[in-house]
C-alpha cells in the first residue's frame, strides 16, 4: 500500500516535472489538443442550439408533442353547427386544458399605402403556449383582450414595420375592412420568419368571427375552423381514439371527422435528432482523430531525445511499469490541461452572441444553456486521447535498453 | 559479509551473422561490505559490461552472480529494479544530470522511487546530501550553471542519496581537470566510508586506481588480480 501511494504521488511528480521543464514541447501538444477538445465541445454545443431550434421551429408549425388536431365537417364541406357544443363537451370531459380553435382566414388591412389581404389566424388564448409563440413587443392575449370592443392583434414584424412601427405604449391600430370596417388595437409583435415576406396576424377566434361571422358556404374565403389539442404524449393515442369515437358519434354519420396526432414527434421513430447527433458525433470524431495523431507525433519524436534520460531513471531504480505510468501520465497531465482550456474556449465561443445568432437563424426563443455534456464530452475525451496517445510512447520506453540509453 | 559474488560469469553477445562475441568469459568476484576495488583496462576490454552486471542494469549469459547472497537470474525485473534503486549508486564519467532540473531536483530523483520516510521526506534528505557534498549554497543551480566539479558532486550526491551499499563508479574524473578529479575522489572515498559502502571504481587513471585496496586488471574480457591489499 504504502509502496503504490508513493508510486502514483511520484508519477504525478515525475510527470508535472516533465511538463514544466518541456514547455515548448508541451505546448505544441496542447494547442493540437486544445484546438481538438474546443472543436468537438463546440460542435457538441451548437448541436444543441441547432437542435433547439430546429425543435422550436417545429413546435411552433405543428405544435408541442404531443398535438392533436380535430378537424369536422358536413359532407357539404360546412362547419357542422353542432361543433361548439361538442368541443366545449369533449375538453371539459377529457380535462384537458390546452385547446384551440384555429380559423385560417384573410383579413384585409387598410395600410397607408393600400388595402392588403392579411393571413389571419383566429386562435384561443393557450394557442400561444402551445406552439411556443414569443412576441418580441406587447404580450401574448390576455382574459381581457376577449372582452374589448375593439379587438386585440398581434402582428408580425413585417405588419409592424408597414404600420411604421409605432410605439405599443401609444395603442397603435389597424382598420380591418371588410363588410363592417373595424378598428383593431395592436397589443404584440411577434418575430416574422426568415422566409415570411408578407404580414400577418393573430386575432382571438371569437373576434374574429364577430368580425367575419363563420360562414357555411365552402366558396367563400375560408371554411369550417379546425380544432388543436395538446395533451401527454402518453395518452395521446388513447385520446385520438376516444375523440374520434365521441365528435363521430356526436355529429352522425353526415359529418366527417378526422383525428390526428401532428407534432413532429409523431413522424419520427425514436430519437427524431438520432441522425443529427450522429453526424455531428462524426465530424467532432474525425476532429479528435486528427488531434490525437498529432499528439502522438509529438511525442514519439520527442521521446527519442528523453531516452537518456530514461536510462538514467532506471539506472536509480525506476522500475519498467514505473517508466511507463510516468509516461502515460505526463500525457494525461497535458491533455486534460488542453481539454480544460478548450472547454472553456468552447463555451466562448458557443455562448457568444454572434454566434447564437448564426446558429439559431432567428428560430430559438429559448437558448439552451451550454449542454454540461458537451463539456464531459470535451474532458473525458482529452483524457482518453491523453491515454491512448501516450501508450504508444509509453511502450516505446519501456522497450528502451538502459545500458544504451544511457549511453545514447 | 559478501555484497556480490560473481563465480564463472560470461557475457556473450549474439552478432548477425557472425559467432556470438564473447566480452566477458569466466569472471570471479567477490566484493564485501566497505571495498574499495579499482578495475583498469584498455578500451573494449569489458569494463562498462562488467560494471553495467553489477549494477543490476545486464543480466550474465552464464555463471552465478549473488547480490547479498541473493542469486540475481531468479529476480524478476521489477524486483531487480527495486534493489538496483535501494543497494546500487551510480557515478557516470559524463556525470549524467537531468537538464532543466536544478541540483536539489536531481538528487531528489532516486528518491522518487523510494517508499516511507525517505520518498516523503524527499526534498530534506536531498537537501542534506547537496550540503554534505558541500553545494548546500547551489540547491537551485541548474547543471548548466555549475562547473564540472561541481556537476560531479551532484551526480555523487544523487548516487548516495538513497545510502546504496554498493557504489560503482564508471571513470568518475575522466571529465575533470587533474586537480578537481582529485577533490572528486576525496569527496567519493570519503562519503563512502562514512556509509560503510563499497566501491568499485573503473578507471584508466593509475592514480585514482591506486586509492583502492584491491585493483583489477580486465584484459579482452578475462579479470585479473593485480594487488590485494588487506582491509
Amino acid at each position: 500500500m504504502k509502496r503504490v501511494a508513493s508510486n502514483l504521488v511520484g508519477s504525478v511528480i515525475e510527470a508535472w516535472q516533465e511538463v514544466r521543464i518541456h514547455k515548448t514541447r508541451v505546448m505544441l501538444s496542447l494547442i493540437g489538443v486544445a484546438v481538438a477538445v474546443c472543436a468537438i465541445t463546440t460542435v457538441v454545443g451548437l448541436g444543441a442550439v441547432a437542435q433547439q431550434a430546429t425543435l422550436e421551429s417545429s413546435e411552433r408549425s405543428g405544435g408541442r408533442a404531443a398535438s392533436l388536431s380535430l378537424f369536422a365537417s358536413t359532407n357539404d364541406g360546412s362547419t357542422p353547427t353542432k361543433m361548439p357544443e361538442i368541443w366545449r363537451t369533449a375538453l371539459e370531459r377529457y380535462q384537458i386544458d390546452y385547446a384551440s380553435r384555429v380559423v385560417n382566414t384573410s383579413q384585409t388591412v387598410q395600410f397607408a399605402d393600400g388595402a392588403v389581404p392579411v393571413q389571419t389566424v383566429g386562435v384561443d388564448l393557450p394557442y400561444g403556449t402551445m406552439h411556443r409563440i414569443t412576441l418580441e413587443k406587447g404580450v401574448w392575449f390576455t382574459d381581457e383582450d376577449q372582452a374589448r370592443l375593439a379587438p386585440a392583434v398581434l402582428v408580425n414584424s413585417i405588419f409592424w414595420d408597414r404600420l411604421g412601427r409605432p410605439d405599443l405604449r401609444t395603442h397603435p391600430t389597424a382598420t380591418l375592412v371588410g363588410e363592417r370596417t373595424t378598428t383593431a388595437v395592436v397589443t404584440g409583435v411577434y418575430p416574422a420568419l426568415s422566409w415570411e415576406t408578407e404580414p400577418a396576424m393573430y386575432m382571438l377566434a371569437d373576434a374574429l368571427i364577430a368580425i367575419t361571422p363563420v360562414v357555411t358556404d365552402p366558396n367563400l374565403q375560408f371554411g369550417p375552423p379546425s380544432y388543436e389539442l395538446w395533451v401527454p404524449v402518453d395518452v395521446s393515442e388513447q385520446l385520438v381514439t376516444a375523440l374520434q369515437r365521441d365528435v363521430q358519434g356526436a355529429l352522425g354519420a353526415e359529418a366527417s371527422v378526422q383525428v390526428n396526432r401532428q407534432d413532429y414527434a409523431a413522424y419520427m421513430d425514436g430519437d427524431p435528432y438520432l441522425s443529427l447527433k450522429l453526424t455531428v458525433g462524426a465530424i467532432a470524431g474525425l476532429v479528435l482523430l486528427l488531434g490525437a495523431l498529432g499528439l502522438v507525433n509529438i511525442a514519439l519524436v520527442t521521446l527519442k531525445q528523453r531516452i537518456r534520460e530514461i536510462g538514467i531513471r532506471r539506472s536509480f531504480g525506476a522500475t519498467a511499469a514505473r517508466v511507463f505510468f510516468a509516461v502515460m501520465m505526463e500525457s494525461v497531465v497535458a491533455t486534460v490541461v488542453a481539454g480544460i482550456v478548450g472547454v472553456i474556449a468552447a463555451v466562448l465561443i458557443v455562448k457568444s452572441p454572434l454566434v447564437e445568432d448564426f446558429i439559431s437563424q432567428g428560430q430559438v426563443t429559448d437558448f439552451p444553456p451550454f449542454p454540461v455534456e458537451a463539456a464531459v464530452v470535451g474532458l473525458v475525451c482529452a483524457t482518453v486521447v491523453g491515454a491512448l496517445a501516450g501508450l504508444i510512447p509509453a511502450l516505446v520506453a519501456v522497450r528502451v535498453k538502459v545500458i544504451d540509453a544511457i549511453r545514447y | 559479509m559478501t555484497l556480490l559474488h560473481l563465480e564463472g560469469v560470461t557475457r556473450t553477445v549474439q552478432l548477425i551473422d557472425a559467432p556470438p562475441l564473447t566480452i566477458l568469459s569466466s569472471i570471479d568476484l567477490d566484493v564485501d561490505i566497505g571495498d574499495r576495488v579499482s578495475i583498469v583496462g584498455r578500451s573494449g576490454s569489458g569494463k562498462t559490461t562488467l560494471l553495467n552486471l553489477l549494477g543490476l542494469l545486464d543480466n550474465p549469459t552464464s555463471g552465478t552472480m549473488l547480490f547479498e547472497d541473493r542469486p540475481v537470474h531468479s529476480l524478476s525485473s521489477g524486483a531487480r529494479d527495486r534493489l538496483r534503486g535501494r543497494a546500487v549508486g551510480f557515478i557516470f564519467q559524463q556525470f549524467n544530470l537531468l537538464q532543466g532540473r536544478t541540483a536539489l531536483e536531481n538528487v531528489m530523483t532516486p528518491l522518487l522511487y523510494a517508499e516511507g520516510r525517505q520518498f516523503w521526506q524527499r526534498a530534506r534528505i536531498a537537501t542534506e546530501m547537496l550540503e554534505r557534498v558541500g553545494l548546500g549554497d547551489r540547491l537551485g543551480s541548474l547543471p548548466d550553471r555549475l562547473s564540472g566539479g561541481e556537476q560531479q558532486r551532484v551526480a555523487i550526491a544523487r548516487s548516495l542519496v538513497r545510502g546504496p551499499r554498493l557504489i560503482l563508479a564508471d571513470e568518475p574524473t575522466g571529465a575533470l581537470d587533474l586537480e578537481t578529479g582529485e577533490t572528486v575522489m576525496d569527496l567519493i572515498d570519503d562519503v563512502a566510508a562514512e556509509s560503510g559502502a563499497a566501491l568499485v571504481t573503473i578507471t584508466h587513471d593509475p592514480a585514482i586506481a591506486a586509492r583502492a585496496s584491491r585493483h583489477l586488471r580486465l584484459d579482452h574480457g578475462v579479470l585479473q588480480v593485480i594487488s590485494a591489499v588487506p582491509a
